[in-house]
């Protein structure tokens, strides 16, 4: 099999603040295979944003490497990485903030094109005009502002964006948080169709494990700007070897409120990322915390195929689990 | 706040400015006065006429409407061609200072490295009395129209630049530009479409003060004599000549102080209405 389309090897950023340096993103490795939809979840103030940013070095990492089709892209110097830049892209979460309120539709989406002079005025139309129609929009909507649109539509605009220089690689940031959930699912379907047909890579970041379920091949949650675990969504979603992923998943509501589960809420808040808790920085809520967990950071501990779990317990916690889902 | 504020439509601020009798009728005024200033002399309507020793200092009448100065010159003609200058000065000082504190502004917003000593030059400046600036700079370069302008644009661009660092730095971090860079953008296309194009309306508003203040300023270097060339008429040095005067010919400061006043007050209320057409968050309550 040929090389992962991006290899994040222990990838860091630290924020250098007055009171202290933030680890945004601490010695983070995993791959995102070709073609696939990756998951990112975690809560607010995970790194999961941060994260995103720094795969497209919107945001220069501190420490690591990111491999972009075998390119190691955190040393290119701008003008080569301005060349990458074309083979990936990002749609953002707020579709209103994202969007220039004082350029029309057509010059928005026609904004990559212009910037790498690709193709004259009257070609550049006829681009934004397919993909306006590839968006599920018309091409009349191309001379009217964003404030004339919907959120969901506001949001196709921002895709169609994104995949105007057609890429290979799109983060998505939380790209339906902000969004109806009527109107989520429409624009999770159109990312679905997209990536079919283009072939997409995505990482998708999210903080709701029901959609990133729906969505992903691959799922990778993160906490404090550590990786907790990461494997095949299926498996995450119903054998996670992680008491973190449990927690996640247990605080996703079913449809049937009758419905028996067995329910570990977190308690406390996120610790401050100024000073995380030594060891494992889960530690400091999880339920299953022992006193090994408190030395040394837990590295992966593999569980499955592609599957692993960051946590020195997980053999312990949930190895009759794990094993009796691949028996 | 200010994100949502710059997220907000553009508003059409045609409507909100005439939702603002006061700001229309001041604009009219500034606009007519403008006109006369630029098309009576040309038109020949005006002319100054020679000097008469008979008719010196004839109050306001048939002849002479506003009167005739010490040399017997009419006061109108005059007035009329050294409102050109005032005008003309007003409006390159607005010009010649945006151009500068824009540029200025979007550099110090946007490069972290140079803010720093950008902003201190700029209070540096700001911390000078207008007046005293100005003067020290056209008492070095000498009284022509242009030195006259440029100084009283180095004295009002810092204003510009502030507001435009400051709007910068809060449009620097939302996501379109964030996009922008995403999309191979480069840095001076950024600064152009997405921040200046987005900061114009403070720009504006702050430009028509700035060419309120450069009139008053003017009038003021003229008064105290260190202005342009006294043999080029402006309000200013109209009112310092007729000052001798006073008890025996008042008009001859009065009307030059009521064109300056009329037309900085104009200004200074269409500068208002343009501000509360321009923000929402002082829209009045209709």
């Amino acid at each position: 099999m040929s090389h992962a389309l991006i290899q994040i090897r222990n990838l860091s950023k630290r924020f250098h603040t007055p009171s202290g340096t933030v680890h945004a993103v601490d010695d983070v490795s995993f791959d995102i295979p070709r073609g696939s939809i990756t998951g990112l979840v975690g809560e607010s103030g995970s790194g999961k944003t941060t994260l995103g940013r720094t795969l497209l070095r919107l945001v220069e990492p501190s420490g690591g490497q990111i491999r972009f089709d075998g390119t190691d892209i955190t040393s290119l110097p701008n003008a080569k990485m301005r060349d990458m830049r074309r083979r990936m892209q990002i749609i953002f979460q707020d579709p209103m903030s994202s969007l220039n309120p004082r350029l029309k539709v057509g010059d928005l989406i026609a904004e990559g094109l212009r910037a790498y002079g690709i193709g004259n005025r009257a070609e550049r139309r006829d681009r934004v005009a397919a993909l306006l129609d590839e968006v599920g929009l018309s091409a009349d909507h191309m001379d009217r502002y964003p404030h004339a649109f919907s959120g969901g539509q506001r949001q196709r605009i921002g895709i169609a964006r994104a995949l105007a220089l057609e890429p290979e690689f799109i983060v998505a940031d939380e790209s339906v948080s902000a969004l109806d959930v009527s109107i989520q699912a429409q624009v999770l379907n159109l990312l679905l169709d997209l990536r079919e047909k283009r072939n997409l890579t995505m990482l998708f970041i999210a903080h709701d494990l029901s959609v990133v379920n729906y969505l992903c091949d691959q799922v990778a949650v993160l906490y404090l700007g550590r990786l907790m675990e990461i494997g095949p969504a299926g498996a995450i979603h119903k054998t996670p070897a992680h008491p973190y992923t449990r927690a996640l998943n247990s605080a996703i509501p079913l449809p049937d409120p009758r419905a028996a589960r067995d329910r570990t809420p977190l308690q406390g808040d996120i610790p401050s990322q100024l000073n995380p808790p030594s060891g494992c920085v889960f530690r400091t809520r999880c339920p299953h915390a022992a006193p090994i967990c408190a030395a040394g950071s837990p590295g992966a501990h593999p569980v499955g195929p592609d599957h692993q779990s960051y946590c020195k317990r997980t053999e312990k916690l949930y190895g009759h689990d794990v094993a009796a889902a691949h028996t | 706040m200010a994100a949502a504020s710059t997220a907000m439509a553009p508003p059409s601020f045609r409507n909100l400015l005439f939702q603002r009798p006061a700001a229309v009728v001041a604009l009219v005024v500034f606009v007519l006065i403008v006109a006369a200033c630029f098309l009576l002399p040309m038109l020949g309507l005006t002319e100054i006429g020679g000097m008469s020793v008979r008719k010196r200092l004839t109050p306001p009448g048939a002849e002479y409407w506003l009167g005739a100065d010490a040399f017997g010159r009419d006061v109108l003609g005059r007035l009329l061609v050294a409102g050109q200058t005032s005008l003309g000065i007003g409006l390159g000082v607005a010009v010649i200072s945006s151009a500068v504190g824009i540029l200025i502004g979007l550099v110090a917003g946007f490069f972290r490295r140079l803010d720093t000593p950008l902003s201190r030059v700029i209070d540096a400046m700001m911390a000078f009395p207008d007046i005293l600036l100005a003067l020290s700079l056209v008492a070095i370069f000498g009284g022509t129209m242009m030195n006259v302008i440029l100084a009283l644009s180095v004295v009002y661009a810092p204003r510009i630049a502030r507001i435009v660092r400051a709007s910068t730095l809060v449009i620097r971090e939302l996501p379109y530009v964030e996009a922008a860079r995403a999309l191979g953008t480069r840095t001076p296309t950024i600064m152009v479409t997405h921040v200046l194009r987005n900061i114009m309306s403070p720009i504006l508003v702050q430009a028509t003060f700035i060419f309120a203040y450069a009139m008053l300023a003017e009038a003021g270097l003229s008064f105290l004599g260190v202005g342009v060339d006294p043999r080029t008429p402006t309000w200013g040095i109209m009112v310092n000549e007729g000052r001798q005067y006073i008890d025996t010919a008042f008009f001859l400061i009065l009307f030059p102080g009521a064109a300056i006043a009329l037309s900085v007050l104009s200004l200074q209320i269409v500068g208002d209405g343009l501000r509360d057409a321009l923000d929402p968050r002082l829209a009045k309550e209709t």
